[in-house]
């Protein structure tokens, strides 16, 4: 039941606004945020829900062996991803109430908000891959209409294509993994039975026609679907583009909930990952070397927003480290810790998404009160001038660097490092650590650069504190930010806590040290200078790897496109288009000239015929006996 | 009609025609089509048809001459002399005449019905007067019992008799013709 | 002896003399003055055919009834055609057939 008016409300609202927008005006804004906070209050309750799957809406049932529907999978994680989104959203909302004060287009924007809204509550809900798969794609058709919200402006138009065009390549990989266990669990998709069917049914080891490369296959399809949508390496170019959208989007989409989606639905199928060692390794790599290259990337860029993006990027790879790495120790025969144990990329999925929404939303309000400066290097001094937003923004970055003891982020950070400790591979433990490192070292570069010293333009100069309506979001997320680690936070939503136990001593100790070397360089290098004292072109150019791409897509692509443009001219074109047209025009041209306007003509013609006809009556027909 | 008489008539139909296709100035051609029709008006009266002839003489070599010769004047068509000749034009247009000739000559030849004359289809006059005695006129018959042939009361009788119907629609389209004439010539009044 | 199809020839040479003339002549009146000779020729084969077709003795009338009708309308004809090449003279300032391409496919 509340399952369902979590899941109908936005969309009714998504379509109230988007149909009726210019009847509403301003009611829109009000019906948007409505039911996001009716969403939120419904996802209180829903936290105390049964563990439940039930059918919805049946929609597809194809003679009785291919079910497809609505359907709803309550447990652990659909529990708290639930309350994040819910959460999170309604804080986004009324932030955006103040931010998107003076935007021509509000009832856009809120509307496609709300259809954000519900197609993450419908992936988060999602009992079977297919209705998964279409949530996926309306997060995705969200997103773009969010980045390209001001569309009038170039990049932003650039930047929702780019965002579309790279979550397709992930889509069609994600969809392909579908289909693959569409066909190998016989035309069942839904997660339990997909569940069942890895522990004791056709794909089980040792079932008849078991393949442990066909296992890898799927996983490493679905796992493509994470790659996009999660913006892991190589298809992370888009996420940092993305931040073209108004920066609520941002919070929201960008930082706390969509791009947390892949790290969730790997979760969702980690009995698949589990299954095969390859794919688990694939997996850590991948996110222990995008949670690595982002950090690099993070520590040369001077847009807010790019810093938080990247670092973004690098969380993102970090969790979907920690979902390899934990199939890893599965597989090793780890057993998980504590008597609830939950899954360490969930639970820093959770801290993250409020201490990186936290983060973003304190960057809107610094742009907003800079007029919409990003640049980092032109604000400084904002300490004074923004004290509530300073004190969050920093409570935000302390989190997210993983200040011992104190925030969620150390928690939840300290829990990542252990899932790699406890994958057997030394490399994916120290590059985390090394990232860690990073992480500290890039952001307390941020605050130094943007919140202490002297402003250095006027805009920051004259910044002043933003309205009660965008502050109390903030506030309410740096609350979370600190406690969401702590008992009576983490229990509910039944997080992973990690253990403090001896072999997970080194865990710790590297985990403080990361966090004191990193803060520590970033002050010394940082403090009072005006200028970045080091510059790395590879870093601040993101390793070149959207010219990579650019040229790339120009070899592939244009050969490609040439080949076949020169098959559909020669085929299509010449042979079926062309070659009919040029007869039917040949003949045209000769009846054509029949038709010469010419009087003459038609005289000869009614002549000759008229003697043709005499002829035939008068002297052949006769003969042949008529 | 002695033969004579009906070559020179042909010879004078067919002379003539040949200048109206012929000539060069439209003026020419015009009285060229005249004598034509004067020629062929005899013809009409060499096959006892009086009054068929009457009229070819007063429509067309009276009405329609004129008014082709008032054309002619009020355009003030010059000769065509300058204009280069069309050569295909009138090499496929005598082809088609001698072909077209030699067919209709070659179906007149392969007919009996082309050998009747007027010696052995001969008009029976007295005894016509009899057998449409009740049928016709009282001024018929008598002219058919003195032996006088009344072609234009016997014309009219048919017409009048048979195809009155036919003789409204004729007299309509003659005035359509004539409205459509006044609506052609009118000039536009609203044209700049 | 002149027999009906001495008649006939004389018809459709005169027919074919008006054939030759509109195929070949470019003054939109001398095509007109030839078509004019067209009908007659087939005028004269009615006639033709109604005097040595007799009915009661007497030629069939019937076949002058419909020359008769034949002149009217060609007379009718003229006056139309000749009012048409009038306002085409106006437009185009030439009887030229050749100007008059207009409907060309």
């Amino acid at each position: 039941m509340h399952a369902s008016i979590i899941l109908l409300l936005p969309f009714f609202s998504a379509l109230v606004i988007l149909l009726g927008h210019r009847q509403l005006k301003g009611a829109s804004v009000l019906i948007s945020v409505g039911s996001s906070i009716i969403s939120f209050i419904a996802c209180l309750f829903f936290l105390a829900a049964e563990d439940d799957n039930k059918l919805l809406l049946p929609f597809l049932d194809v003679g009785g062996h291919f079910h497809a529907g609505i359907d709803v999978l309550i447990d652990k994680q659909s529990r708290g991803m639930m309350f994040i989104v819910s959460f999170i959203g309604m804080l986004v909302h009324i932030f955006s109430l103040g931010y998107m004060k003076d935007d021509d287009a509000k009832p856009r924007f809120f509307g496609s908000l709300s259809l954000f809204m519900f197609s993450m509550t419908g992936i988060v809900l999602a009992g079977n891959l297919i209705m998964m798969f279409i949530f996926w794609e309306l997060v995705g058709l969200s997103s773009y209409l969010l980045i390209g919200h001001w569309y009038q402006k170039a990049s932003a138009a650039e930047a929702c294509k780019k965002a579309f065009l790279t979550n397709r390549i992930g889509d069609f990989g994600f969809m392909i993994g579908i289909l693959l266990l569409f066909g190998a669990n016989h035309g069942s998709v839904n997660l339990d039975d997909l569940a069942t069917a890895f522990k004791s049914g056709p794909l089980a080891p040792g079932a008849p026609g078991y393949s442990a490369g066909f296992t890898t296959a799927a996983a490493l399809c679905i796992f493509l679907g994470a790659v996009g949508k999660s913006a892991q390496f190589p298809l992370h170019v888009w996420l940092p583009d993305a931040m073209e959208g108004p920066t609520p989007v941002s919070a929201l989409i960008h930082a706390a909930t969509m791009v947390a989606a892949g790290v969730y639905m790997l979760v969702r199928v980690s009995f698949l990952i589990e299954a095969s060692p390859l794919a688990a390794e694939i997996i850590a790599g991948i996110g222990c070397f995008t949670a690595l290259l982002a950090a690099l990337m993070a520590t040369q860029q001077n847009d807010i927003k790019r810093v938080l993006a990247y670092s973004t990027l690098s969380q993102l790879g970090y969790m979907v480290m920690a979902v390899g790495a934990v199939a890893m120790a599965a597989q090793h025969g780890h057993e998980a810790h504590g008597p609830n144990p939950g899954h360490p990329a969930m639970f820093h999925l959770y801290t993250h998404a409020f201490f990186k929404a936290m983060l973003f939303l304190g960057s809107g309000a610094v742009i907003y009160a800079c007029h919409h400066e990003q640049d980092i290097w032109k604000m400084g001094g904002l300490r004074k001038h923004m004290p509530v937003t300073f004190w969050t923004f920093l409570i935000g970055t302390l989190a997210l660097m993983g200040l011992p003891w104190v925030t969620s982020g150390f928690y939840s950070k300290e829990g990542i490092l252990g899932a790699a400790y406890d994958s057997g591979c030394s490399i994916l433990f120290h590059s985390a650590t090394l990232t860690a490192l990073l992480t500290s070292f890039y952001m307390m570069r941020l605050v130094i650069v943007a919140f202490f010293g002297k402003p250095r333009t006027e805009s920051a100069h004259h910044a002043t504190e933003v309205p009660v309506i965008m502050l109390l979001p903030l506030v309410l997320l740096a609350v979370f930010s600190i406690f969401s680690a702590w008992d009576g936070f983490a229990t509910p939503l039944q997080a992973y806590k990690p253990a403090h136990e001896p072999p997970h001593t080194t865990v710790l100790a590297a985990s403080i040290l990361a966090f004191l070397f990193g803060t520590i360089g970033a002050i010394y290098l940082y403090r009072g200078k005006d200028k970045d004292p080091i510059s790395i072109k590879l870093f601040a150019n993101k390793f070149y790897f959207d010219e990579i791409y650019a040229v790339i897509v120009r070899i592939c692509q244009d050969r490609l496109a040439w080949i076949v443009t020169a098959l559909e001219r020669i085929f299509v074109d010449g042979l079926i288009a062309r070659l009919p047209t040029a007869i039917v025009a040949r003949l045209g041209a000769a009846t054509r000239l029949l038709q010469g306007g010419h009087l003459q003509g038609y005289t000869f013609l009614l002549g000759g015929g008229v003697i043709a006809v005499i002829y035939l009556v008068v002297f052949v027909l006769p003969r042949m006996g008529h | 009609m002695p033969p004579l008489l009906f070559y020179l008539f042909a010879l004078i139909t067919l002379g003539f025609g040949f200048l109206v296709v012929t000539g060069r100035n439209p003026v020419t051609c015009a009285l060229a089509l005249a004598a034509s029709f004067v020629g062929l008006a005899a013809l009409f009266l060499s096959l006892d048809a009086y009054f068929i002839g009457v009229i070819q003489i007063l429509v067309y070599a009276g009405a329609v001459m004129v008014l082709f010769l008032f054309i002619i004047m009020l355009l003030d068509i010059k000769t065509e002399e300058g204009k280069k000749i069309n050569v295909p034009a009138i090499v496929s247009g005598v082809l088609l005449a001698v072909l077209l000739t030699l067919q209709i000559i070659a179906v007149v030849g392969s007919t009996e019905l082309a050998n009747k004359t007027s010696q052995n289809t001969p008009l029976a006059l007295a005894e016509a007067a009899g057998k449409i005695g009740k049928a016709a006129l009282p001024t018929i018959t008598n002219d058919l019992k003195t032996g006088t042939l009344p072609d234009a009361k016997l014309i009219g009788f048919t017409l009048f008799d048979q195809y009155g119907f036919h003789l409204q629609v004729i007299g309509l389209l003659l005035l359509v013709g004539t409205i459509g004439v006044v609506v052609l010539s009118k000039r536009e009044r609203s044209a700049p | 002896m002149i027999t009906l199809g001495h008649y006939l020839v004389v018809s459709g040479m005169l027919f074919s003399l008006g054939l030759a003339g509109v195929i070949a002549r470019r003054n939109i009146i001398i095509v007109y003055m030839c078509l004019e000779m067209m009908l007659s020729a087939a005028n004269l084969a009615l006639v033709g055919f109604s005097r040595f077709h007799l009915v009661n003795g007497l030629p069939d009338y019937t076949a002058q009834s419909l020359v008769f009708f034949t002149i009217t309308v060609a007379a009718a004809e003229v006056a139309v055609g000749l009012a048409i090449i009038v306002a085409l003279f106006r437009s185009k300032q030439s009887v030229d057939v050749e100007s008059v391409t207009k409907l060309q496919g």
